[in-house]
């Protein structure tokens, strides 16, 4: 068993490249014992790499870590887990049909425990459940539990193993905010018992309400480092970008036109029957932004399947312009397309493009059989690439390489691609899908500039997004789903996240 | 991820990489070589002469690369849409079916300027045909075409051999051929060996394989849907279709196998023609990077790896014919699977002098 | 297999070797068929003939195994060209090629086995494989007690087929109400090399009821032979004495001299007594023949052996005309 303070860390002049390109450029930082300190940084800053140094995962080319001031070698996550460090990734590494107590001991082989048997291993999970506020069935199956439980379970796991130094990556990406809140109670019991905490992050609010310490990283450097009492939201996010930021968003008010696309009782059911649509209804107008706020997994993302035709609905109608759809006459993207609707898929690199092609190819994906991409059935190479040239001027996207491939962009680059391609169509209906997900806070402004911009030219826009921040700030409209259901609508002015908040996780509003 | 090493220059990408591939190859091929007691600089010369050194081999040699020029855009045109179609020995068996019956049919009638149009066609045809059931399969049925079409390697082999020995078999004959074609069903071919006009055929494919994937919008839905599925399905593509589209333009490749073999050489249906051919076709897609310049080099390499290995083993008794597939194995390892082997030194290399 | 060999080629060879017969210097070369030398069957039968030759004289024999069909041609003019003589082609597959070349080269000298080329410089080997499965058909019959008898073909071509339609005739004839059980095991020539199909096949018609079983499939007969041992039943090989295999259970083996026709050629050539044209090696010729040695001399009693060699004395005088499958397609006359 580990000593029950933890060790203070160190990380003295790491360098880490990745071919020509160097993520991680001469960082020292101090993990002090027993605090909260949270990195910061835009993607692609190299919080993460630097932390998959710390864990383990890579190995630095220069530079090395310290624990309590001695060197040591991380070769892999088992020295790491020797030291007491435990990391939560973002994305759960659990076993759904396991149960919680199954999932806790898997991994764990050669440990003492696991030759106690579950029992030993149910009694040292009371304790710690009892120690750290961090309540769970252990018998439940992780399947069942919420995604907020979820994270719980892997917090465990890494205590169980005897972490005392806990890494979180991104840990609230997929947590409602009250659930976010939750987690930040945990976070600072576990500092309470003697917990050290590193909480890799790019919400500026988080850091704010949980760290003690902060670091700003830029560009594979940190750039500043800040108790956190000391400092505020606006100067963090200058030192992230390096230049000052404008984070409220500028919008006048919205000139409501026609009704130019319109969903009745549209409902979808998956093969398995699950009901992932139910009864949804709503108008999008010419000139307006409406955004849908809920939970990951309510359904926002099946919406705009069928509102893009990618899925058919299984049942009510959809009216885009002058043409009716319903489940036995459902469109398909491209007819979608030649109806004037555009849409920015929620997972660019999975759906919006394609990461082998050229950004020139990109730049036509959908688009591919019109003039001036195609002539004479042959598609016209120097169209294509003045088409991309164009759009990545016009929305600056970098590097203005038409013939790199797609995969090369940044995050934000890819998606001002995408965005690009989609809104230089100036469609009647613009349907985004986390519009800023993995993008900095550079490009966020730019892209939630743009999508002001094409509502002020008159397209309707639906924005679909988990940020509330995000929805709170650009759209004239907000409707919640819950449950694959609309479960309320409220304006942006009169609404605030913890009554949105409450919808989102279901509880009935006015 | 990014890759762990860097772009090379375009340059070394394209000619110092592979040059040094192939060292190393002959390499380690001549100390296996010299293993079993050949001097392996006699054994390399015999390669070389017996793949290059007179026009009766080169002949040769480009009539193999004919026959794996096919059947690598035949892999490679479905690999680019995420098929892996390894059916491309049934399809070049059923294809010179259809070649043949059409010729067989018709040669007394159409003079050659209209039979080898239309046996060509045929071969294109039936070979198509066979590929696209386990499209078929694939696109409504969600049956894997890796499966479907080994299977239907199977069926094409029963049914050949049911047609050559009850049906087609030339009257009177002891063995399960066809009655010959008559000439206007025969491809010119250069005398004293079997390159004929199918070669022109080959190179012409291969520059319409590259404008149908990269310079029309159907090859780059195919792509798409090859790299992205999801992606195709967002950008408006029929996936059933384009599957169905895709496995069809595979097996017509595949098909002109026969062309190749029973139109230039053999003159009738016989068995067993494609003769691994379409299994050959993988390697020679994978080496050739899925690109038809590609393509044309690896399968120009692999006619000289089939015909110089052919004369190694008639010149030295003590390399068999199982000796000779070793090697070629072992130049296409090199040249194929370990291509990034060399490429950290030759990056070192190159990064310091820079 | 050796000893027979050498015996029985000895005996052919004393039989040609006049004291005064004149030798020439010889260049003897042999294209194989794509399933190469060593495939336990008729090539294989080919090479030993060539190795006994080569025992005698000391002569090397050049030998090249195709890969594909397209190197036949290839190796045949490579060989004729290098000045080789005489060539033997193994396989029917190869008298396209062969003709092509044999008239290129009409001063070079050719055998092709088991095929026909009406060239005045080519020599063709074909056998009577329906009479010697017709004799071992008999044998079966009367070695059967269940009634039943099995055949396992490889590929299915019409040269298995006559195999498999002598050995019909050769089994009514001695047993009228005999049934007979024909399995082929596969359509591509991968059915000459697949003992695990071929064990199954068997073990599937032992479970018919059949007690002997006529393995007529190259290597694949190797797992058939060995299904009939473990189950006790009794086989019967194919092209060379199979007999040594498993003694006891080997109730004859069908053979087919390739050995003696390649011996032969080169033999002949070197005494200048080689001629062209067809021959057809039957009963009467020694070209097949039934196998009877120590090794399955138990399980032929007296009676079985006298009705055999009256059946073989009966279609070597012609008073018994079996009919040949391939003469048009069918096993009925």
């Amino acid at each position: 068993m580990q000593a029950l303070t933890s060790a203070t860390i160190e990380l003295c002049d790491i360098e880490k490249s990745f071919g020509s390109v160097q993520a991680v450029r001469g960082v020292s930082l101090r993990i002090a014992a027993g605090a909260i300190t949270g990195i910061v940084g835009e993607n692609g800053a190299g919080k993460s790499t630097l932390m998959s140094i710390l864990y383990g995962l890579y190995r630095a080319d220069s530079g090395d870590v310290r624990v309590d001031g001695r060197p040591v070698e991380m070769a892999s996550p088992r020295d790491a887990i020797a030291h007491g460090i435990g990391m939560v990734h973002q994305h759960f590494m659990l076993i759904d049909s396991f149960t919680v107590l199954e999932n806790m001991i898997l991994g764990a082989e050669g440990g003492p425990l696991l030759a106690g048997g579950l029992a030993a291993a149910r009694t040292e999970l009371a304790r710690l459940a009892r120690e750290y506020g961090l309540s769970i069935d252990p018998d439940a199956r992780v399947a069942d539990l919420s995604v907020g439980e979820q994270q719980r379970v892997e917090i465990l796991k890494v205590l169980f193993r005897g972490a005392r130094i806990l890494i979180l990556d991104e840990p609230s990406a997929v947590l409602t905010p009250q659930e976010t809140d939750r987690l930040f109670r945990i976070l600072r019991t576990l500092k309470e018992r003697g917990v050290t905490v590193v909480l890799i992050t790019h919400k500026l609010r988080e850091i704010m309400a949980v760290t003690d310490h902060v670091y700003v990283m830029r560009q594979g450097r940190v750039v500043a480092e800040r108790r956190t009492a000391d400092t505020d939201s606006e100067e963090l996010a200058e030192l992230m970008v390096g230049r000052k930021v404008r984070l409220d968003l500028d919008k006048a008010l919205p000139r409501h036109g026609k009704v130019v696309l319109r969903a009745e009782q549209l409902s979808l059911v998956d093969e398995r029957g699950v009901r992932l649509l139910d009864d949804v209804a709503l108008e999008l107008r010419a000139g307006e932004i409406v955004g849908i706020a809920g939970v990951t997994g309510n359904g926002q993302s099946e919406l705009l399947q069928v509102l893009a035709g990618i899925r058919p609905p299984s049942g009510g109608r959809l009216t885009v312009g002058e043409r009716v759809f319903d489940a036995r006459h459902h469109g398909s993207p491209a007819e979608m397309r030649t109806l004037g609707l555009a849409h920015v898929p929620e997972d660019r690199l999975r759906q919006g493009m394609v990461a082998a092609f050229e950004a020139s190819e990109t730049s036509i994906l959908g688009y591919q059989d019109e003039p001036p991409f195609t002539r004479h059935y042959l598609l016209d190479g120097s169209a294509v690439g003045a088409h991309c040239s164009d759009l990545m001027e016009r929305f600056d996207v970098r590097p203005r390489s038409p013939g790199l491939r797609s995969s090369h962009f940044s995050g934000g680059n890819q998606q001002k691609l995408v965005l690009a391609r989609e809104i230089a169509r100036r469609p009647r209906v613009l349907l985004v899908g986390q519009p800023t997900r993995g993008v900095d806070i550079g490009a966020i402004e730019f892209i939630h500039h743009e999508l002001v911009r094409a509502r002020d030219a008159g397209c309707a826009v639906l924005v679909v997004s988990v940020e509330l921040d995000e929805i709170l700030s650009l759209a004239d409209r907000i409707l919640v789903m819950f449950a694959g259901r609309i479960v309320g609508e409220v304006e942006p002015g009169r609404a605030d996240e913890r009554t949105l908040g409450l919808m989102m996780a279901g509880a009935q509003a006015a | 991820m990014r890759p762990a090493y860097g772009p090379l220059p375009a340059w070394a990408e394209i000619t110092l990489l592979p040059l040094i591939n192939i060292v190393l190859a002959f390499l380690v091929v001549g100390a296996i070589v010299a293993v079993i007691g050949v001097d392996p600089l006699h054994a390399l010369r015999l390669l070389v002469v017996g793949a290059l050194g007179s026009p009766e081999s080169i002949g040769y040699t480009l009539y193999y690369a004919t026959n794996f020029a096919f059947t690598g855009l035949a892999v490679a045109v479905a690999f680019h849409a995420g098929l892996f179609n390894i059916g491309g020995e049934g399809q070049a068996y059923i294809g010179g079916l259809g070649c043949g019956l059409a010729i067989l049919a018709l040669g007394r009638w159409l003079p050659a300027g209209l039979m080898i149009p239309v046996g060509i066609a045929a071969a294109a045809l039936f070979g198509a045909a066979w590929a696209a059931v386990p499209g078929w399969l694939q696109a409504w049925r969600g049956s894997h075409v890796v499966i479907t079409t080994i299977m239907f390697n199977f069926l094409a082999s029963a049914l050949m051999v049911y047609l050559m020995v009850n049906v087609l078999i030339a009257p009177g004959s002891m063995t399960p051929q066809s009655r010959g074609f008559e000439p206007s069903g025969q491809l010119p071919a250069l005398p004293g060996s079997p390159l004929n006009l199918s070669i022109a055929l080959a190179v012409g494919c291969c520059f319409a394989v590259w404008v149908f994937l990269w310079r029309t919008p159907w090859g780059y839905a195919l792509r798409t849907m090859g790299h992205n599925p999801e992606a195709a399905v967002y950008a408006g593509t029929n996936l059933r279709r384009m599957t169905m589209l895709a496995m069809g333009l595979s097996g017509a490749l595949a098909g002109f196998v026969g062309v190749n073999e029973l139109m230039g050489v053999h003159h009738r249906i016989v068995l067993d023609f494609p003769a691994g051919y379409g299994f050959a076709g993988i390697a020679v897609a994978l080496m050739g990077r899925n690109h038809p310049l590609g393509i044309a080099l690896a399968a120009l390499l692999f006619g000289a790896l089939q015909q110089g290995g052919a004369e190694l083993a008639f010149e030295i008794p003590s390399i068999t014919r199982e000796m000779v597939v070793v090697i070629q194995g072992l130049i296409i390892l090199f040249s194929g699977a370990l291509v990034h082997l060399p490429r950290p030194w030759l990056q070192f290399l190159l990064a310091r002098r820079a | 297999m050796k000893r027979w060999l050498g015996s029985a080629v000895a005996l052919i060879g004393l039989s040609m070797l006049s004291p005064a017969a004149a030798q020439t210097a010889v260049k003897p070369a042999i294209v194989y068929s794509t399933g190469g030398k060593f495939d336990k069957s008729f090539n294989e039968g080919v090479s030993a003939g060539a190795e006994q030759f080569k025992k005698e004289t000391s002569i090397p024999v050049a030998e090249f195994e195709p890969s594909n069909e397209t190197q036949f041609e290839q190796a045949l003019r490579r060989f004729a060209q290098r000045g080789q003589d005489p060539i033997v082609a193994v396989g029917f597959s190869q008298a396209v090629a062969l003709e092509k070349v044999a008239k290129e080269f009409p001063n070079v000298r050719f055998t092709i086995i088991d095929s026909v080329v009406n060239l005045p410089n080519v020599q063709s080997v074909v056998f009577k494989e329906q009479e010697g499965s017709f004799l071992v058909g008999v044998l079966a019959a009367l070695a059967s007690k269940s009634g039943k008898i099995g055949f396992v073909g490889g590929m299915d071509i019409p040269l298995v087929r006559r195999f498999q339609c002598g050995f019909e005739q050769g089994i009514k004839y001695a047993n009228p109400n005999a049934e007979l059980i024909t399995n082929m095991t596969g359509t591509t020539p991968a059915a000459w090399n697949d003992p695990g199909r071929g064990a199954e096949l068997a073990k599937g018609q032992f479970d018919r009821g059949v007690d002997v079983v006529y393995a007529a499939a190259g290597s694949t007969g190797i797992g058939i032979l060995q299904a009939a041992k473990d189950r006790g039943k009794l086989g019967i090989g194919v092209d060379s004495n199979q007999n040594h295999l498993h003694p006891g259970t080997m109730l004859t083996s069908m053979l087919k001299r390739v050995d003696l026709a390649t011996y032969n050629s080169f033999k002949t050539a070197q005494t200048g007594q080689w001629k062209g044209g067809m021959q057809v090696l039957g009963l009467k010729e020694a070209g097949v023949d039934w196998a009877l040695d120590k090794d399955n001399e138990k399980l032929v009693t007296p009676e079985m052996k006298a009705r055999v060699e009256a059946a073989k004395a009966d279609i070597v005088s012609g008073k018994i005309v079996v009919h040949d499958y391939m003469s048009n397609n069918s096993c009925k006359p």
